[in-house]
C-alpha cells in the first residue's frame, strides 16, 4: 500500500531524515520507532504531503505521491492524525468530526458522511455522549478519540497517527491502542510513529526503529521486543 | 507445502523493497557497530547513507576467510558478548578457524529459515528426523536441529559415528528422515546391505544431505538404495550455516533464502559481477544478522543462478549445486580442511620436513586421507618403535587441528615432488 525508498528530508541545511525506506502492506499495524528528534514526525508529515522530500519516491497504491499537494492524499486515501491531536477547539465535538468529512463530500458521498458518524459514535461512545461539547474542554483522552474519529470520517485506506499515546494516562493509553487494532480489523492499514515502544510493538505486524533520521532495524514485532538494543534504548530495561 | 508462505512466495517487488529495507538497516548497523567496517568503509570513502539501490552494494569492499581469522574470535561481531547466546566455529587450532556468534533473534530466524528447506525437502512435523552431523562446534548438527524442532518433528540427535548402531536406531525409532552428509548415507546405505538388512525394515522416506558437494548420480544412487526422496541443501558458517538454500521437491535447484541473504555471483578472477548464465563464485551479505552481519562475503563456492520461476511456486531465485572451490580448501567427509593446517601441524613437530602429499580417495561410501609426509633419514635409522610414535603423534595432532582422522605414511627425504612454482599437494582422487 505504502512504499517509500530513500528519502531524504530537511529543514534549510538540516539533514533530519536520510535515505529512509519502508513499507507497509494492506492490512499491517506497521510501527515506527524512536526518540524524540529522531525524524518520527517529520517522516508521517512527509508522506501526508505537508513537507517535501529533497530525495527518495513515496508511492501509495501505486502512485507517485512525493510531489501531490496534501490535500489530495487525503482524498487518495492516506489520513494523518497529527501529533498533539489538534482539533478545532472551538468548535463542538460533532462539527469536528464532519469536518473530516469534508473529502467525502469532495467524493461525490454526502450521504455517507451520517453513517460515518454514527459508525465512529460506535467506535467511540464517549464522543455521543459530548457530541455539542466544545472540542477544546475534551479530556487529552477524548481529544486523541475526537483526532482519529476525524480521520476515519474520510475513509482513509491508510491511517497515519503520530505518537496517539502523547501525555495520556496509562489507563487511557491502553483504550486507544486497542481502538487502534479494532480499526486495523475493520480493514484500514495503520502506520504507526510511537515513543511508547512497547505499546505499539505489542499490537503491531513489524516495526522499523529511527535513529537520527536513519532506519537502523528492521523486522517483525516480536523481533523487535527480544532485540536488546531496542530493549535498552526503548523499552528502558537495561540488561 | 510451505513454512513461510508470505516470505518464500513474495512477489518480486516486495522482495526487492524489503532487501533494500534490510541492507541499508544492516549497512548503518555495522558502520555503528562493527570498527572492521567501519575502517573499511572509510577506506574507500563509503558513507552507508549513500547507498540507494541493491547494484550499489558492489561499491563496496569483499569480506575473505582471512578477515575473520585475522579478528578471531570476537573481532567482527557486532553486538557486545552478553547478548551473544550461541558461539560456532570451524575446526582448526592454528590460526585458521572462524568464530560465529547468534542473538536470540538470529537463532530463531536461522530456525525458521532451516525449518523452511526441510518443509521444501517434503518433511513435516510428523517426521521423525535423525540428525548424523557430528554435534558440536560446527553448525550443521546444531542448525538441523533447531530447525527441525522449529518444524515440530520429533528429533533424534544421534550425532555421527557408530554406523551399526545408526542403523538401529532408524529400525526401532521409525525414523523417517535423514540428516547427513550424502557420502555417511551411502555409507549407512552399503553397511544395512553388508548387514543384510532389508530396506522395507525402515521406515525412511526422506533425505536431506548437504556440508559436501554431491552429484546427480549419488542422487539417483541413494534414493534407490535407501528408496527415500533425497535433496541438497546449502549453508556456511559464516553467513550462517545450514539454511541459507535448499532444494524443493523439483529438485532442480537450490531455492535461496533471499529474505535474509542478498547474493551475488562475481568471476572470481575479474571479481566483476558474473554474465547472466555464467558460473561465479557466490558472494552473500546478510540481511538480518543482529550479532554476526557480514557484507559481501566471498564463499569460495562455484554456482551459477537459475532465474527462471520454479513450478513449486516459491518466488527466491535458486542456485544449482556447486560445481566446486576457487580455492584450495577441501571437503573431506562434510568437513573443510585446508591444506595450510597440515603445513602448520607439521612444522611444530620435530624431525618432520615439510613437505607432504595428501591423497583423497573414496573407497565405497567414505573418504579416506593419506599423509605422506617426508622425515629425516635419522628417523628411518631409527627403531620402529620410534618410526611408529612419531607416526602417531603426526596421526594425532593431524586429527585435532582438522576435525577428521587421516593415515599418515611416513616417506624418505626427496621422494615427493618438488614444485617450481604453485606446490601442488593435493591428490584428490574422488569424483562426483
Amino acid at each position: 500500500m505504502l512504499k517509500i525508498r530513500n528519502l531524504d528530508v530537511g529543514y534549510g541545511g538540516l539533514n533530519v531524515l536520510r535515505r529512509v525506506s519502508i513499507h507497509v502492506k494492506p492490512g499491517e499495524i506497521v510501527t515506527i520507532l524512536g526518540a524524540n528528534g529522531a525524524g518520527k514526525t517529520t517522516l508521517l508529515k512527509t508522506v501526508a504531503g505537508l513537507l517535501r522530500a529533497q530525495a527518495g519516491e513515496i508511492v501509495f497504491n501505486d502512485r507517485e505521491i512525493g510531489r501531490t499537494p496534501a490535500e489530495e492524499i487525503v482524498f487518495d486515501g492516506c489520513s494523518l492524525v497529527p501529533e498533539g491531536r489538534q482539533v478545532f477547539p472551538a468548535m463542538p465535538v460533532r462539527e469536528n468530526l464532519l469536518l473530516g468529512a469534508y473529502v467525502q463530500f469532495k467524493r461525490g458521498n454526502r450521504q455517507a458522511a451520517s453513517l460515518d458518524l454514527d459508525h465512529v459514535y460506535g467506535l467511540f461512545p464517549v464522543l455521543k455522549q459530548r457530541e455539542q461539547q466544545l472540542a477544546g474542554t475534551l479530556s487529552g483522552g477524548e481529544q486523541q478519540m475526537l483526532a482519529m474519529g476525524r480521520s476515519l470520517m474520510a475513509r482513509p485506506k491508510l491511517i497515519m497517527l503520530d505518537e496517539p499515546s502523547m501525555g495520556l494516562a496509562p489507563l487511557m493509553v491502553r483504550e486507544i491502542f486497542n481502538i487502534i487494532v479494532k480499526i486495523r480489523e475493520e480493514g484500514n492499514t495503520v502506520l504507526l510513529v510511537e515513543q511508547n515502544a512497547r505499546s505499539a510493538l505489542k499490537i503491531a505486524n513489524r516495526g522499523y526503529v529511527l535513529e537520527t533520521g536513519r532506519i537502523i532495524l528492521e523486522g517483525q514485532a516480536e523481533d523487535l521486543l527480544s532485540n536488546k538494543d531496542v530493549q535498552r534504548a526503548y523499552l528502558g530495561r537495561d540488561l | 507445502m510451505y513454512w513461510q508462505p508470505e516470505s518464500e512466495c513474495m512477489d518480486k517487488d516486495e522482495l526487492q523493497q524489503l532487501q533494500l529495507e534490510r541492507l541499508e538497516s544492516t549497512l548503518s548497523r555495522v558502520h555503528m557497530n562493527v570498527p572492521f567496517y567501519r575502517r573499511k568503509f572509510d577506506e574507500i570513502g563509503f558513507n552507508p547513507d549513500d547507498l540507494r539501490t541493491l547494484d550499489d552494494l558492489r561499491k563496496l569492499p569483499f569480506t575473505t576467510k582471512n578477515d575473520l581469522r585475522e579478528n578471531y574470535p570476537y573481532g567482527l561481531f557486532a553486538v557486545p558478548l552478553r547478548e551473544v547466546v550461541r558461539v560456532h566455529a570451524s575446526s582448526g587450532t592454528t590460526g585458521m578457524s572462524t568464530v560465529v556468534g547468534y542473538s536470540r533473534n538470529d537463532i530463531r530466524t536461522w530456525s525458521n529459515l532451516v525449518a523452511r528447506i526441510l518443509t521444501a525437502g517434503g518433511i513435516t512435523k510428523d517426521d521423525v528426523i535423525q540428525i548424523a552431523f557430528n554435534y558440536g562446534l560446527f553448525t550443521g548438527a546444531f542448525g538441523l536441529h533447531y530447525g527441525a524442532e522449529r518444524l515440530g518433528a520429533s528429533v533424534i540427535p544421534i550425532s555421527s559415528g557408530n554406523t551399526r548402531r545408526q542403523i538401529k536406531i532408524m529400525q526401532d525409532f521409525k525414523t523417517t528422515a535423514l540428516v547427513s552428509t550424502p557420502s555417511y548415507a551411502m555409507l549407512i546405505a552399503d553397511t544395512m546391505m553388508e548387514m543384510g538388512i532389508n530396506r522395507n525394515s525402515l521406515s525412511l522416506k526422506f533425505g536431506l544431505f548437504g556440508a559436501e558437494p554431491w552429484s546427480d548420480g549419488m542422487r539417483k544412487e541413494l534414493e534407490s538404495k535407501l528408496k527415500i526422496i533425497a535433496t541438497d541443501n546449502y549453508g556456511l558458517s559464516e553467513v550462517m550455516g545450514p539454511g541459507v538454500a535448499g532444494e524443493c521437491l523439483e529438485r532442480n535447484g537450490l531455492h535461496i533464502a533471499e529474505d535474509h541473504f542478498l547474493v551475488e555471483l562475481i568471476n572470481p578472477d575479474t571479481l566483476q559481477p558474473a554474465k547472466p548464465g555464467e558460473v561465479g563464485e557466490l558472494v552473500i551479505t546478510t540481511l538480518t544478522k543482529e550479532a554476526f552481519p557480514v557484507i559481501r562475503y566471498r564463499t569460495r563456492d562455484l554456482t551459477r543462478l537459475l532465474p527462471e520461476p520454479c513450478p513449486c511456486g516459491r518466488t527466491m531465485g535458486r542456485m544449482t549445486r556447486i560445481f566446486g572451490r576457487t580455492d584450495d580448501m577441501l571437503i573431506i567427509r562434510g568437513v573443510n580442511v585446508f591444506p595450510q593446517q597440515i603445513e602448520t601441524v607439521l612444522f611444530e613437530i620435530e624431525g618432520v620436513a615439510p613437505h607432504y602429499q595428501i591423497i583423497i580417495d573414496r573407497k565405497g561410501a567414505l573418504d579416506e586421507t593419506m599423509v605422506l609426509v617426508e622425515v629425516s633419514e635419522q628417523i628411518f635409522f631409527d627403531e620402529m618403535k620410534k618410526q611408529s610414535e612419531l607416526k602417531e603423534t603426526i596421526k594425532k595432532r593431524l586429527a585435532s587441528e582438522l576435525g577428521i582422522s587421516v593415515e599418515v605414511k611416513l616417506v624418505e627425504k626427496k621422494t615427493l615432488e618438488r614444485f617450481e612454482g604453485k606446490a601442488k599437494r593435493v591428490v584428490d582422487n574422488r569424483k562426483f
